[in-house]
């Protein structure tokens, strides 16, 4: 069983990730992690605003719920099934983020320069952080969903539209570390 | 009981992203610079056991655990939506190195800065169902 404290490798985390998508449509839901930020948004009455938001949000009340389990989920997996935090990424990519700036590279989970809570105080890290979120939360709802809308239940019932979003996601990605991130650190 | 199965299946899906290091920034920027196997490995993988599910389901005509129709809803055709929507998305994952799971989990490990990355990500949505009628879709 000591496996299960190692990282895990992608055969294991692939498999359950189809896994969860397969229980979220055999209980008559599907699989989609954006869609709970425009149920947030009705929650706090942004309805008033757009009608984008006017819907009835505890038909989403399902959705709310798997994300307090996924908020659960990573405290079980960092505080009892996990011994090393270090993320052993490939020693030319540590290379790479050293000479950014980024030195806790190979050495933490994510990033100190951006996630260390002396963040919370660093305007660099705020506004990187704020423009990163805010860029999610648009580009996802935008295109109409994100990794597991899109990348992961839309590819699945091969759908196009999904295709587009996924290139786009790459895209913006690659954009972004390549010609974005030197500029930025 | 159906809460208990949303809340179990959330659970499972917030400890694989940590486990499987897809919630780790280090994992997304590597990704990016094709240095290694690892996310498109856990990506495809997914994927590909997805697409023999989905169509399993649809050509066997599996009913759900309630006994109901597996509905699935095509998204409505476009291209301009999905591609700037789609380049949007991707220049925060990379920036911010989560997406909407995972920026959650990140909370139950105990980075409080990942906070600042959720209320803009709520914030960012907002801003969208604002502005929708006007974006090219």
């Amino acid at each position: 069983m000591n496996w299960i404290f190692e990282p895990w490798p992608w055969y294991i985390a692939g498999p359950i990730i189809a896994f969860i998508m397969f229980l979220l449509l055999m209980v008559g839901k599907s699989f989609g992690m954006s869609a709970n930020l425009r149920t947030i948004c009705t929650i706090c009455g942004a309805g008033n605003k757009a009608n984008f938001f006017k819907f009835d949000w505890k038909s989403q009340k399902w959705n709310l719920v798997v994300v307090i389990g996924a908020v659960i989920g990573g405290y079980i997996g960092s505080h009892y099934l996990t011994t090393e935090m270090a993320v052993a990424i490939n020693p030319d990519t540590i290379k790479d983020l050293n000479v950014l700036g980024f030195m806790s590279a190979g050495k933490s989970y994510l990033p100190d320069e951006l996630f260390d809570n002396s963040s919370l105080f660093k305007v660099k890290s705020i506004l990187i952080l704020s423009i990163g979120g805010f860029l999610v939360g648009f580009g996802a709802r935008y295109a109409g969903g994100c990794t597991s809308g899109h990348a992961i239940s839309g590819l699945s019932d091969l759908q196009l539209p999904s295709l587009i979003a996924v290139i786009g996601f790459f895209i913006g990605g690659l954009i972004m570390i390549h010609f974005l991130f030197p500029l930025i650190f | 009981m159906r809460t208990l199965i949303y809340l179990f299946i959330g659970i499972l899906f917030g400890i694989t992203m940590f486990k499987s290091e897809a919630a780790s920034w280090f994992r997304i920027y590597e990704m990016f610079k094709f240095e290694s196997f690892h996310m498109y490995g856990i990506i495809g993988s997914a994927l590909a056991i997805g697409i023999i599910v989905v169509q399993f389901i649809q050509r066997f005509k599996i009913k759900s655990f309630y006994g109901e129709e597996i509905k699935f809803y095509p998204k409505e055709k476009s291209f301009s939506r999905y591609i700037f929507g789609g380049i949007i998305f991707g220049l925060g994952w990379a920036l911010a190195g989560a997406c909407p799971g995972p920026m959650f989990t990140l909370v139950g490990v105990g980075f409080l800065p990942i906070t600042i990355v959720i209320i803009s990500s709520i914030i960012g949505t907002f801003i969208y169902g604002l502005l929708k009628n006007k974006l090219p879709h």
